[in-house]
C-alpha cells in the first residue's frame, strides 16, 4: 500500500491517540538520536549523514525525505535495556529487619518510528537473550510488551554499513509491526503483525502502483551496494584457531579499551550491578548499568583480573561477537550496523580486524 | 510487583555464625518468610547470591545438605568489600538471599561409583558440599578418595572434618602442602604426587575437582592417562558473577555462562578453553 507524505502526521496523531509516545529520529548534538516527538517537523528532513571510521557528520541536502540517512549512535537498545536503571530497593528498620521491593513495571507504551533492519535484527537477539532463556528479565519484558515498531527500509547506507554482508539488511524482512519504504513522493507501507494491521486500518491508503514498487526495488538494490563486508571464510572456527595470533597485539596497540564500541553496539548486553545506599542508612537501591568487556573490572574475581590487557579484551569481544555468540544464540552477534567503526575514536574497523585475524596464512 | 523476579532477594536470618579459621566463617541461614523457605530446594554444588544491606551481592556456594531441614549454610572467606562486611555479622542479623543458581555436582550419576574429590588452594566449599553429601549416604557410593592440597600447611582448615572423613568406611584422605610447618604430618609438595595412592576403578569413577585451574589441568591430565573419560571428570569454576541468571555477561567462558551452564562442568564441555589465558 502507499500513502502520501502528508499522511505521516496522521500516523503520529493516531499513535498518540492510542496512548503511544512516539519515539523518532531527530537531529541533536550534531547527530541523529531517537527521542519523543509530537510533530513530523521534528524529523530530520533533508539530512544526510557522512560516516567514516572514527567520524560522523550531518549535512543538509535540501531534499524532502525524512529518512535519507543511515543511522545514529543509538538504536532500539536503550529503550528496552536501559543504560542505567534501578532493579529493586531495600529498607532496614530499627530492629534490623530488611524488606525488599522490586521497581514497578513500566506501563508506558512506546512506538518507535524509523527503526532500521539492523536494529530489528539486534532486537531479536536481545529478545532471545533477555526473554527466551532459562530466566526472563522482567524489566526488559515490561518494555518489550509495550513496544510498537514502525521500521523504515534503508535507502542510503553509510560507508561503515555492512548489513548486506551479515544478511540483516538493508530492507526489513520481519520483526517490525509496520515497515515503510520512503519514495520520492510518499511511502510504501506494509504491516508485519496484527498490531501493525490495526494501525494501518486507521490511515488513508492507496494501492501501490507498479512504478512505486519498481522505485522501491531500485532503492533496495542501491542500498545493498555497500563498501564493507565480512570475510566469506569460516569466521566462527577461524577466530578460535587464531587465539595466539600476533594480530590481537597489533590491534591492541591502537585500541584505547574505551568501550565506545560496546556502548553503541545494538547487541552488547553486558551490565554490572551496583548498590547505592542512602546517606541516612535507612534504605538502599540496587541498580544495573551497561558494562563493557573492555573494562578492567569486567573479568575481576577476588584479586585476579582474567583479562588484564587490551589484547585479551579485544579478543574476548571479537571471539564472542563473531563466534561463541553463534553457539549461544544460533547466529552471530553482529548485525552489520557499522556503529562500532564510526564511533571508535581511533578508527578501528571491525571488518578489517576480523579479516586480519581469519585471513592469516 | 513481579511474582517471580529473579533479581529480587528475600530476607534471611542468621541462625548461627561459626568462625572456621581467622579469615573464614560460616553463616547458617533461614528465610524469614516460611513460604519461601518451604519452596527452597537446592543441589550440592549450586550457589546463592547473598546480599549485605547497603553494600551489594556476592555469589557463595551452599555447603549444607539438601535434606538438612531448613538451614542453608555458606562458608565464606574474607576477600572483598561484601565479605569483609559479612564477617562482622552476628547471630540474629539479617541479610538478603536469592537462589539457588547453576548446575551442581552429578550426585545421582556418581552413585555406586568410586569417587575422587580433589581440592586445592584455600578451603574449597563447593567440593565440601559433595563430601558432606556422600558422608550422609556413604553406602550409596563406592570407594571414596579425598585429596586436599594447600599452599602452606597453616592454610589447612577443618582438620576435625578431615579426621571424621578418614574414619568413614572405604575412604582415603590424602593431604599435601607446598610448604609444611614443623610437625605437619602429611605430604609436602603438589597434590599430583599423591595421585598414585588413589584407589578407584577408572571405568567406574566420578572425579570432582575445585581449585586453581593449573592444579585442575594437571589432575585432568593424570586422569586422562589413567583412561578416565572426560565426561566423568567434573570441576566447579569461578568467574565474576553479578546477576547469576545468565544475563549480565561477566562470567562468560567461551560460549558458556558459568552462572547457569555451570558452575560445575564436566571436563569434555570446557577442555578446549581450559587454562587458556584470558577466558
Amino acid at each position: 500500500m502507499f500513502f502520501q507524505t502528508d499522511q505521516l502526521q496522521h500516523l503520529l496523531d493516531n499513535l498518540q491517540a492510542k496512548g503511544y509516545a512516539c519515539i523518532a529520529p531527530q537531529v541533536r548534538h550534531e547527530t541523529i538520536i531517537y527521542d519523543e516527538i509530537t510533530s513530523v517537523v521534528q524529523l530530520p528532513q533533508g539530512i544526510n549523514d557522512q560516516q567514516q571510521p572514527g567520524s560522523y557528520s550531518l549535512s543538509a541536502n535540501n531534499g524532502s525525505k525524512y529518512f535519507d540517512w543511515a543511522n545514529g549512535p543509538q538504536a532500539i537498545k536503550p529503550l528496552l535495556f536501559a543504560p542505567t536503571e534501578m532493579l529493586w530497593s531495600s529498607t532496614r528498620n530499627a530492629d534490623g529487619n530488611i524488606s525488599f521491593s522490586a521497581v514497578e513495571k513500566s506501563e508506558k507504551k512506546l512506538a518507535i518510528i524509523g527503526a532500521r533492519a539492523c536494529d530489528i535484527a539486534a532486537l531479536k537477539i536481545h529478545d532471545l537473550h533477555f526473554l527466551q532463556q532459562q530466566f526472563v528479565d522482567p524489566y526488559y519484558q515490561a518494555r518489550r510488551e509495550n513496544l510498537l515498531i514502525i521500521a523504515v527500509n534503508c535507502s542510503h547506507p553509510a560507508d561503515t554499513c555492512f548489513c548486506y554482508s551479515t544478511g540483516d539488511g538493508p530492507f526489513v524482512k520481519d520483526g517490525g509491526d509496520i515497515v515503510l519504504t520512503e519514495l520520492q513522493h510518499g511511502f510504501l507501507i506494509a504491516a508485519q503483525t496484527e498490531q501493525g494491521e490495526n494501525v494501518l486500518s486507521k490511515l488513508v491508503l492507496q494501492e501501490s502502483t507498479a512504478e512505486q514498487c519498481a522505485e522501491s526495488e531500485r532503492i533496495k538494490s542501491n542500498a545493498s551496494k555497500q563498501n564493507r563486508q565480512l570475510p566469506k571464510l569460516d569466521v566462527k572456527s577461524r577466530l578460535f584457531d587464531e587465539l595466539d595470533s600476533e594480530t590481537w597485539h597489533t590491534i591492541a596497540e591502537k585500541c584505547l579499551s574505551c568501550g565506545n564500541c560496546t556502548s553503541v553496539c545494538p547487541t552488547c548486553f553486558c551490565h554490572s550491578e551496583n548498590e547505592v545506599p542512602e546517606l541516612d542508612g535507612k534504605s538502599s537501591s540496587h541498580y544495573r548499568e551497561w558494562d563493557s568487556c573492555f573494562g578492567q573490572g569486567h573479568s575481576y574475581i577476588h584479586g585476579i583480573t582474567i583479562r588484564n590487557g587490551t589484547s585479551l579484551r579485544y579478543r574476548q569481544w571479537l571471539t564472542h561477537k563473531f563466534s561463541s555468540w553463534i553457539d549461544q544464540y544460533g547466529r552471530s552477534g553482529c548485525v552489520g550496523c557499522g556503529r562500532c567503526i564510526t564511533w571508535c575514536p581511533v578508527a578501528i574497523d571491525v571488518t578489517e580486524s576480523v579479516a586480519q585475524i581469519v585471513e592469516a596464512p | 510487583m513481579f511474582d517471580m523476579n529473579p533479581y529480587l532477594p528475600h530476607e534471611a536470618l542468621i541462625i548461627e555464625r561459626i568462625q572456621e579459621a581467622p579469615e573464614l566463617f560460616t553463616l547458617r541461614l533461614e528465610f524469614t518468610e516460611p513460604e519461601i523457605q518451604h519452596r527452597y530446594k537446592f543441589e550440592p554444588g549450586q550457589f546463592n547470591m547473598l546480599y549485605l544491606y547497603g553494600v551489594g551481592e556476592i555469589a557463595i556456594s551452599i555447603v549444607s545438605d539438601p535434606e538438612d531441614g531448613n538451614i542453608i549454610d555458606h562458608t565464606i572467606r574474607v576477600l572483598g568489600r561484601v565479605t569483609r562486611g559479612m564477617n562482622k555479622l552476628k547471630k540474629g542479623d539479617r541479610i538478603g538471599l536469592r537462589g539457588p543458581y547453576g548446575r551442581g555436582w552429578p550426585m545421582q550419576e556418581a552413585r555406586q561409583k568410586d569417587v575422587v574429590l580433589i581440592t586445592g588452594g584455600l578451603g574449597c566449599a563447593p567440593v565440601v558440599s559433595a563430601i558432606n553429601y556422600i558422608q550422609q549416604r556413604r553406602a550409596q557410593f563406592g570407594r571414596l578418595n579425598i585429596v586436599q592440597g594447600v599452599k602452606h600447611s597453616d592454610d589447612f582448615i577443618w582438620k576435625d572434618r578431615y579426621d571424621q572423613w578418614r574414619e568413614l568406611p572405604d575412604t582415603k584422605v590424602l593431604l599435601a602442602a607446598d610448604v609444611g610447618a614443623e610437625l605437619w604430618p602429611w605430604h609436602i609438595g603438589p597434590v599430583t604426587v599423591l595421585f598414585d595412592q588413589l584407589e578407584f576403578d577408572p571405568q567406574n569413577v566420578c572425579v570432582m575437582m575445585c581449585g586453581p585451574e593449573g592444579m585442575i589441568r594437571a589432575t585432568c591430565d593424570h586422569m586422562l592417562e589413567k583412561q578416565v573419560l572426560p565426561e566423568q571428570m567434573f570441576l566447579s569454576m569461578e568467574r565474576n558473577m553479578q546477576c547469576a541468571i545468565g544475563h549480565c555477561g561477566h562470567c562468560q567462558y567461551g560460549d558458556k555462562f558459568v552462572c547457569k551452564d555451570g558452575p560445575v562442568f564436566s571436563y569434555d564441555k570446557i577442555r578446549d578453553l581450559f587454562a587458556v589465558k584470558g577466558f
